[in-house]
């Protein structure tokens, strides 16, 4: 399972983002219907950003899957983040007030 | 992957806008990221293993903590307030450090045996340094912040880069401040929610004004020349505040939120604040250092809704801490461990990835299932709203009847006479423990009898102070923290 923490990379668009919630699930991470490598890893010069996941994706912002699986994305870009085929939904935060 | 990310992050969004404040200095995002950048290298450099900052903060805060993570090296922010032998015991226990300090304090350092330079030094090397290639893992520790040791040996907190990146991706909406925003930081740098104001704030894209070194004129000031719209205080700070705002009242028309926490805060300070900036809200934060700051959060809502209650439990939340931030999870533990039912009081565990509970050379204090025992006296109601109830060391055991402090201060601080007080337990030879209270009088010094009945009308019996004695001030931390050892030693040398 994927550590809480780990950076991962789109191979097929700008998009990068960190784990906040681990699951299996998150194995088979995409971004436009690409698996995302780790940060730093090979990536495949043949793959395309498939257009029925090309929605996009915001900077800043939580996204989950079913089962709770979290990811923040670190850095935009022009895929949907899917598990599998199954696209990640944003995550609504309820504002805190500043604290610190 | 290192709290570097966070910067990174804010530089990615806006480039340009301010991120610190300082004096005479101001950066942008780039610039403190290009600093950091030269920072890193320079650490790097050093062959040091540990950075260790003695001095006022300012930009040395974000600077200090990022150059270390992007050179993947742990840094500690040590209280600059601290005598030269209790500064060199703690520089002592880090490993071959780089000790940055702050000129008026590389004298008390310089003969440790250390590589010692100031933080002059250290931004000029910063700013002629190349990058170093360091990654540090999610679970290496980013910073090591000493506990205030009010009741033992400092404790070493070791917080890693995912402890404090959960706590800030978790509580902060990135980018979600205006422009326009600006937050003024007072807390001292060695305190967790210095380090935490330097990283959340960056997040959010709100540009971060220093107070170096509080004083309530220069804060009211700045509030008003920088255009102030948060600010962080702990509660002695707030009480100077209200003090100088109640001889001089000032508009504070930019100032919007207004947070308070690090120690207990009395109820009649709270009321005050309210009353004299109307248009504030006000956050009460509660955390500790072993948590990466906050865990709960009262808020401006909360607030105002308590203070215009007539209803008795929701006036109460006044005095609460308010409900756990996202991931977060709390439990309130009877002494043989069974988790209470809301309404009942016991020890408060917390659970979550920005909590650490790590120390070194003491390691983990986690429990199996990953809870840490804050040693707090706490109490959830109905609502889920938190209530803290001292320091379960504080406990004063008379008679064989457990007696939190807290319980009879909440009491006492009510009376019109009473400007601060404390309860502490001196040892007894009849009664294992008796219960003292340490009254500082507003005004004229009441009839201790007058106190003691006061008590008694809210309390049961058992709860009336055995004594009640006065004081000019209460012996603090520079965090507000009340000094009961002090205290108890003092009692004890003199039962009068």
């Amino acid at each position: 399972m994927i550590k809480n923490g780990t950076r991962l990379q789109s191979q097929v668009c700008g998009t990068q983002v960190i784990v906040v919630r681990t699951a299996d699930s998150l194995d088979d991470l995409r971004a436009g219907g690409v698996p995302m490598v780790p940060i730093g890893a090979a990536i495949s010069g043949d793959a395309t950003l498939d257009p029925a996941f090309s929605d996009g994706n915001v900077m800043g912002k939580r996204y989950v899957d079913e089962i709770g699986a979290e990811v923040l994305v670190t850095k935009s870009g022009a895929g949907t983040l899917s598990v599998g085929t199954i696209a990640l939904s944003l995550k609504e935060a309820k504002p805190l007030p500043a604290s610190d | 992957m290192s709290i570097s990310l966070l910067l990174e992050m804010a530089t990615s969004s806006n480039p340009d806008r301010t991120a610190v404040v300082s004096g005479e200095i101001r950066l942008t995002t780039t610039e403190l990221s290009v600093l950091a950048d030269g920072g890193g290298g320079a650490i790097a450099a050093s062959g040091a293993q540990h950075v260790a900052y003695v001095g006022t903060g300012g930009v040395m805060v974000p600077l200090l903590l990022f150059s270390s993570a992007r050179a993947g090296v742990t840094s500690t922010l040590v209280n600059y307030r601290l005598s030269e032998d209790a500064l060199r015991q703690l520089i002592d226990r880090l490993p071959t450090p780089l000790v940055i300090a702050d000129p008026e304090h590389r004298d008390v350092v310089a003969g440790a045996g250390k590589q010692v330079i100031t933080s002059d030094e250290f931004i000029d090397t910063a700013r002629t340094s190349e990058p170093p290639a360091q990654c540090p893992d999610p679970d290496d520790v980013a910073v090591v912040l000493f506990t205030s040791g009010t009741t033992s040996q400092p404790k070493a907190v070791e917080l890693t880069h995912n402890n404090l990146i959960s706590y800030v991706t978790g509580t902060v909406e990135f980018d979600s401040a205006d422009p326009r925003d600006a937050a003024l930081v007072c807390v001292p740098p060695y305190h967790i929610a210095g380090v935490g104001a330097a990283l959340s704030n960056l997040y959010a894209g709100r540009k971060m004004v220093y107070l170096r070194q509080f004083d309530p004129i220069e804060w009211v000031r700045l509030v008003r020349d920088e255009k102030v719209t948060t600010a962080t205080v702990v509660p002695t700070m707030l009480d100077r505040i209200v003090s100088v705002l109640e001889t001089t009242p000032v508009e504070l028309p930019t100032l919007r939120n207004l947070a308070y926490g690090g120690s207990k805060i009395a109820l009649p300070l709270v009321r005050n604040a309210l009353e004299l900036l109307p248009h504030v809200g006000f956050v009460n934060a509660y955390g500790l250092t072993e948590t990466s700051s906050t865990i709960a959060v009262l808020g401006p809502d909360d607030h105002r809704a308590a203070f215009n209650a007539s209803d008795d439990a929701l006036a109460r939340r006044l005095g609460s801490v308010g409900q756990p931030v996202p991931g977060i999870e709390v439990q309130i533990r009877g002494e043989d461990g069974t988790v209470l039912e809301p309404g009942s009081t016991g020890e408060l565990f917390v659970r979550g990835e920005q909590v650490s509970g790590r120390y070194t050379d003491i390691g983990s204090v986690l429990d199996a299932d990953g809870w840490f025992a804050t040693k707090d006296i706490a109490l959830l109601d109905e609502d889920g709203y938190l209530f803290i109830g001292g320091r379960s060391d504080d406990t004063i055991i008379r008679g064989g009847e457990n007696i939190a402090p807290a319980e009879i201060e909440d009491v006492l601080v009510e009376h019109p006479s009473v400007r601060h007080c404390v309860v502490v337990g001196p040892e007894d030879p009849e009664w294992g423990q008796i219960i003292v209270a340490v009254v500082v009088p507003a005004g004229a010094a009441p009839d201790p009898d007058e106190l003691r009945a006061h008590v008694r009308a809210h309390l049961r019996r058992s709860r009336t102070p055995d004594r009640v004695v006065f004081r000019n001030e209460l012996p603090t931390s520079p965090t507000g923290k009340v000094l009961r050892r002090e205290l108890l030693n003092e009692l004890t040398r003199s039962p009068t």
